[in-house]
């Protein structure tokens, strides 16, 4: 056995050396579209006075948490911190369990998630404005030494989401038009959603909207449903990459029904204080970039074109000029 | 100060990739995704049947001389074999934590009965008079049963590991579920693309095939006074 | 220990949901076992329409050893997760589906079983039954389908079991069986994933040892012990 797993080990090593060297990734549809306007260049320096500090970063299990905790974790190694990288840790309850008992020293996480998961607030009572939501947050967070740093500009909701083609044709744009109209359609959505307030409960109690049929699905099947024509409407994610392909519409939430959920880096206080005030300046900055459609545009390099999450944030860093 | 922004593209058009297709040339520029979890997947199907060998001809050759123990041991063995290995990762998880350990657990008992009943059934077919012979030309019980009982069950001892081990490449893919990595996790990052469903999957049936070639072939190695019986 | 009771209060006793909003645990298993069976029992009964007359046939020729056994070998070799995943990339979500990919699972073990079956029956029976002046199917049907039912239960029962097992990750192509709070975890939380996985467990276990009584009895007496050996696992 000793035998096997010295020549497996020894095959190992070799296979992630290769791992290491990334290639070229060639978007084959890029033309030259529309620029954010929501940076500012401004570009990490790297202080050696960092050097001996180690930082491990953790994140939750779906592509939009492996980006940004791959964000953070470059943006610190840039501005020359030791980062570790635990990523795909799990549902939130896990990556709260890691980041108290030390297993990672920060996570990504929603301010709404936190609300409703960590600190019992039903969905009805998370605060509509940004800011609010962040502060009960943080209040939250603060009481087990947890930092929740300043939020992100995205957020990241529940939406309604249609095939552009058949929205045109039935004349819709926002949710308040399937009041009238939603009796002929059918909504798809997670399990749970049926008696979510923030889902299908608040889409009746709200928008009034009755719809013909609600059917369960895996929530990471969400657009191939609409896609394939099976679904009429289907709850979707606003960050979601599907909805910037042009084949998708997000129906506007004008009667403001669903919660904010903007990303927050949730530290352990004695960590975030052995870093220094640099780590906080550096998560600050790189967020500045990270407004709804740059998130769109980046969940789409890795669901549509199916880069990997640690090179779409390389690439984010340096397009957006944070890092050279 | 240099104003740089991050780039949009546009994907009005669809190709091969953003439509979930096959792709071969997707698959030629990124195979290298798969290479860590397939040595994750081998490594855990390696140790795990090695252990679950080690174990269950001990627990074999005890019980070939003390028959009394077959059915406990059978049914112990068999009620870890019929548990889904799905279960039993969860069940482990509050004792042994996520990881490797947890998915090597569940996978060793998942091979103890096959091996268990194929080792037992390989030295039962030893015929008595081989045994007396044996003996008659003065060998100790233990020589008798390393030099002359095992060498003959070989066969019945090789089919047993063979389908230990495809068995277990299968339940490996599941093992990521335990947080242990494996060809499974990259099944599930990406249900629906079907280059990596395909290659994926491909790898662990190729892993599979591999090590039913290659057990097969150190059965014919070490047993040339026989033809190997198919399995 | 504390997360096995809070599992085993999960079973019995609904609670809210950890995203808020739903109630989970206790009666909502009912309707998760409900479909869990459903999508079980059609895939299994599928794959004995199928595998059943065709292990029987093909023993009853001697032909096509090679591809019933190899059948059995490549059917060891899919992984269940990339048999579903293959389902789901290729043909989409839903019941059906699914079905599919779990009676495509089932198939193997029942035809394999089949097959060894028939071919144990002692020849000098089926010769008897030719000089009395039997046709094929008459043969199958009096002589050699009882003489394999034993083993023919056999198979069925290892893949009762495997499709139970499988349909743990059916959520995952949109069918919501009693793996929803495994792989849904976030919403059923720690304690309703272990509750899962112990509910699985027991009717893995249960379907087993009910399957085992049916084989049992089907087996003429004498055969019992002699078939013991023959299992394919």
């Amino acid at each position: 056995m000793k035998r096997v797993s010295m020549l497996v080990a020894i095959a190992a090593s070799l296979a992630l050396a290769a791992c290491g060297g990334s290639n070229d990734d060639s978007t084959s549809t890029s033309a030259s579209g529309s620029q954010t306007s929501a940076s500012s260049g401004n570009t990490i320096q790297s202080s050696s006075a960092n050097k001996g500090k180690t930082v491990t970063i953790g994140s939750k299990n779906f592509t939009e948490e492996f980006i940004l905790g791959e964000i953070y974790a470059q943006a610190l190694q840039a501005a020359g911190y030791t980062v570790k990288k635990q990523l795909n840790l799990g549902s939130e309850q896990i990556a709260l369990k890691a980041v108290k008992s030390g297993q990672v020293d920060a996570y990504p996480e929603y301010t709404g998630t936190a609300l409703t998961s960590f600190f019992d607030k039903k969905a009805t009572d998370v605060p509509h404005d940004e800011q609010k939501a962040y502060q009960e947050a943080k209040a939250g967070f603060a009481k087990s030494n947890l930092t929740a740093l300043p939020p992100t500009p995205f957020t990241d909701s529940n939406g309604v989401g249609m095939l552009k083609s058949k929205a045109q044709k039935l004349g819709i744009t926002k949710i308040s038009d399937l009041t009238s109209k939603g009796s002929s359609l059918t909504l798809y959505g997670t399990p749970e959603c049926r008696q979510r307030p923030d889902c299908l409960l608040g889409l009746q109690d709200v928008y009034k909207i009755k719809f013909k049929k609600f059917v369960p699905v895996d929530p990471g099947l969400r657009h191939k449903v609409l896609d394939s024509g099976q679904a009429d409407t289907s709850i979707v994610f606003t960050t979601d990459g599907q909805l910037a392909q042009g084949k998708e519409l997000l129906l506007k939430d004008d009667k403001h029904m669903f919660p904010p959920y903007n990303v927050t880096l949730v530290f352990r206080n004695e960590a975030l204080k052995k870093l220094g005030p640099e780590a906080q300046k550096t998560i600050a900055l790189v967020q500045k970039g990270l407004t709804t459609e740059a998130m769109q545009e980046l969940n789409s390099r890795v669901d549509i074109d199916k880069q990997t999450p640690q090179q779409v944030a390389k690439d984010y860093l340096t397009e957006s000029g944070y890092v050279k | 100060m240099t104003l740089a922004d991050l780039v949009i593209h546009r994907r009005e058009q669809s190709d091969c990739v953003s439509n979930d297709g096959f792709c071969p040339s997707w698959i030629a520029d990124n195979w290298q995704r798969y290479t860590h979890p397939f040595w994750q997947h081998l490594f855990l199907t390696a140790v795990a049947v090695t252990i679950g060998f080690a174990i269950a001809t001990g627990l074999a050759i005890v019980a070939h001389r003390r028959r009394w123990l077959i059915p406990p041991v059978t049914t112990v063995t068999g009620i870890m074999y019929t548990i889904p290995s799905l279960s039993l990762f969860f069940l482990l998880q509050p004792i042994t934590g996520r990881g490797n350990t947890t998915a090597l657990i569940a996978l060793v008992s998942y091979t103890l009965l096959i091996i268990f009943r194929n080792v037992l059934a390989g030295l039962d077919n030893v015929a008595p008079e081989t045994r007396d012979a044996a003996k008659g030309l003065g060998l100790t019980e233990r020589q008798v049963l390393w030099r002359i009982e095992m060498p003959l069950a070989l066969p019945e001892i090789m089919a047993g590991l063979r389908v230990a081990s495809t068995t277990t490449v299968g339940l490996a893919t599941l093992a990521f579920f335990a947080g242990a990595g494996g060809l499974g996790g990259s099944i599930f990052s990406d249900l629906t693309f079907k280059s990596n469903v395909v290659v994926a999957g491909g790898l662990c049936v190729l892993l599979a095939v591999a090590l039913d070639v290659l057990i097969l072939g150190a059965q014919r190695m070490l047993t040339p006074w026989r033809r190997a019986a198919r399995a | 220990m504390n997360d096995f009771s809070d599992a085993i209060d999960f079973i019995f006793h609904s609670r809210e949901s950890l995203t808020g909003g739903v109630r989970v645990g206790g009666s909502e298993l009912w309707s998760l076992l409900a479909k869990h069976l459903e999508l079980s029992f059609a895939a299994l009964g599928l794959a004995c329409l199928i595998a059943v007359p065709i292990g029987l046939w093909l023993g009853h020729i001697r032909r096509g050893q090679f591809l019933a056994i190899s059948i059995s070998n490549l059917g060891r070799a899919v992984p269940t997760l990339a048999l579903i995943a293959f389902f789901i990339a290729y043909f989409g979500v839903g019941f059906v589906n699914v079905m599919f990919a779990l009676m495509l699972l089932a198939i193997p073990p029942i035809l394999t079983n089949a097959y060894v079956g028939v071919t144990q029956v002692d020849p000098d029976s089926v010769d008897a039954a030719r000089g009395v002046g039997m046709t094929g199917v008459q043969i199958v049907r009096k002589v050699e389908l009882p003489l394999a039912l034993p083993l023919i239960f056999g198979g069925i029962r290892i893949s009762a079991v495997n499709v139970i097992a499988t349909a743990t990750i059916a959520p995952l192509a949109g069918v919501v069986t009693l793996g929803n709070p495994i792989i849904n975890a976030q919403v059923y939380g720690p304690a309703g994933r272990l509750g899962a996985a112990i509910v699985v467990a027991v009717v893995a276990v249960a379907a087993d040892a009910g399957f085992g009584l049916l084989q049992r009895a089907v087996t003429p007496r004498a055969l019992r012990l002699a078939n013991r050996r023959m299992e394919t696992a």
